[in-house]
């Protein structure tokens, strides 16, 4: 399966800080579970639009939906911050409390499984 | 009823002017606020009741049982971990500094996922600084770097920097520059006069590289760097010389990648080198509403902003050994009250999945990924919307919030303060 190298950047949209505190919800969900990338990034991975990726890092990984962003520059993929993102993330703080929530190395590659909602990511770390 | 003047308890930019309308004790209608403002006023689901679980559900319970739990769990812990408070106000910071000094807990605040890298730096270096009403009146020219405020503070721009006509900016947006910095280009960028696309991670160099072509060494800096052209930068530092008064916003683009708190001791350096040449502050773009306040509370109870150990019986502050994140990783605490806060969605993997092995405590309006993993839930009231308080915007301005409806929920103070008479009480005290 094809597969793409990404530099992992995980930051605030209007559309999740709406849901932040209405996490529970499909709104939530269709807010938060989103990777953007660019135009070519997704053609270079046989991905549509609204399909389904599997971003993949040394510390985890995690389906979520793909979206075109054609100002994310190429090998860049955005994740909103939240429950999605933070399944891939690289978790050591360098010494100073705060972890990698920027710049984590990633893969990107198709994915056929379905988004996990929030009760089954949290189930999955119980 | 409308109720005018109504502060937005969500983002750091604490707007002020917000009108709201009431009708049996229910918001009907919010005008004048973003919609992240407008979303959170009108409100979500919310906790019913306390709650504690049993054989691995949650079952609904009272107010005193709720509390009586959360001080047998706190009383019974040798290294408690409390975190959170970003989203509630500076009377609840207070009362949760005296319980962790109680517990001789380690007590921690958003920041240390956020500006915490900030706080670091300033605390290396200070922080050439003003007020937002001060950037209004005065700057021409505005640098958002690593900041997508349009996202995060959708009404930043319009009410306290490019847009508005101030005192002696009465031209309003035509009078002023405004350049972002960012890895990608950000909704921010739409309305901006200039974009400079830095290479992810590569935030230091870029600033160095500004630094040194400001100091007159620009033959030391390469012809490109962190994916910038030299001349860009050339041009750019020629822009914040001839500026009147400048200010460089920066955001977690800094504080999370690569370099986090050396990138902003570097920003804060280039910031006081250019009051060489003109007048030039900066200020980080604080996320929550009042993550500022408990930096603020947390520093005058305790001499230190975050991050504070009271298990020697003083406060100790040490971040990267005594930050929440960093306590998880090691698996070191044996319990966690979370407050005002959802480390359930916004902490790493690794740390979620030792908070699901100790006990949890969660107070909270919402039901969030960390519900999920609580032991005990208490549901609070609302603060700015159902409890009165103070909070401090991102420029450190204390701001009263206001109550608009009646609670059903006990305030976070009141929780907090009925947990510490439960916890002395059992203590014997």
């Amino acid at each position: 399966m094809k597969k793409i190298d990404v530099k992992l950047i995980t930051g605030r949209l209007v559309e999740q800080g709406i849901h932040l505190e209405n996490k529970m919800s499909d709104e939530y969900l269709k807010a938060a579970a989103v990777c953007e990338l660019n135009e070519r990034d997704m053609a270079g991975l046989g991905i549509r639009d609204g399909g389904n990726v599997r971003v993949k890092s040394r510390f985890g990984e995690v389906v979520v939906r793909a979206r075109i962003n054609n100002d994310n520059p190429a090998g860049i993929a955005f994740i909103p911050m939240g429950a999605w993102a933070n399944r891939v993330i690289d978790p050591d703080t360098g010494g100073c409390g705060m972890p990698h929530y920027k710049g984590t190395d990633a893969e990107v590659s198709l994915s056929y499984e379905s988004i996990p909602t929030i009760k089954e990511l949290m189930e999955d770390v119980k | 009823m409308i109720i005018t003047d109504v502060l937005c308890p969500f983002c750091g930019a604490l707007c002020d002017d917000i009108v709201v309308e009431v009708e049996k004790n229910k918001i009907i209608e919010v005008r004048e606020a973003c919609e992240i403002g407008v979303s959170k006023m009108m409100g979500h689901e919310r906790i019913a009741t306390p709650m504690i679980r049993e054989n691995g559900e949650l079952k609904e319970t009272t107010y005193e049982n709720a509390i009586d739990k959360t001080a047998e769990i706190l009383v019974n812990s040798l290294r408690p971990l409390i975190y959170g408070w970003s989203s509630t106000t500076c009377e609840a910071h207070r009362k949760g500094i005296e319980l962790a000094e109680e517990l001789g807990a380690v007590i921690d605040n958003t920041a240390s996922v956020c500006h915490g890298p900030s706080i670091l730096a300033i605390q290396n270096v200070g922080l050439p600084s003003c007020t937002l009403g001060q950037i209004k009146n005065r700057a021409d020219l505005i640098i958002y770097w690593g900041s997508n405020q349009a996202e995060a503070h959708p009404r930043h721009m319009s009410r306290y920097t490019s847009f508005p006509r101030g005192f002696f900016s009465e031209e309003g947006r035509r009078g002023k520059k405004v350049v972002v910095l960012d890895v990608r280009k950000t909704t921010t960028v739409e309305v901006a006069d200039d974009f400079i696309q830095v290479a992810p991670g590569e935030d230091y160099p870029v600033l160095s590289a500004l630094r040194a072509i400001l100091a007159g060494e620009e033959n030391v800096v390469p012809s490109c760097v962190g994916g910038v052209s030299k001349e860009k930068l050339i041009e750019l530092v020629e822009k914040m010389k001839s500026a009147r008064f400048g200010i460089l916003f920066f955001g977690l683009g800094l504080t999370h990648s690569r370099g986090r708190y050396n990138n902003v001791v570097n920003a804060i350096s280039l910031v006081r080198e250019l009051n060489a040449h003109t007048k030039f502050v900066i200020m980080p773009m604080r996320g929550h509403y009042n993550v500022t306040g408990f930096n603020q509370v947390c520093t005058w109870e305790t001499g230190f902003p975050f991050a504070v150990d009271f298990s020697r019986g003083q406060p100790w502050y040490n971040p990267g050994e005594t930050s929440a994140v960093d306590i998880l990783n090691r698996e070191e605490c044996d319990a966690v009250l979370v407050i005002a806060s959802d480390p359930g969605a916004h902490f790493p993997k690794k740390s979620i999945e030792f908070m699901a092995k100790i006990p949890v405590i969660q107070i909270d309006p919402y039901p969030n990924p960390t519900t999920e993993l609580a032991d005990v839930v208490i549901p609070s009231a609302i603060a700015g919307i159902e409890v009165e308080g103070t909070a401090y915007r991102m420029d450190k301005v204390p701001i009263r919030l206001r109550k608009i409806i009646e609670p059903n929920h006990l305030s976070d103070e009141e929780i907090l303060s009925r947990v510490l008479n439960k916890v002395r009480e059992r203590r014997g005290e």
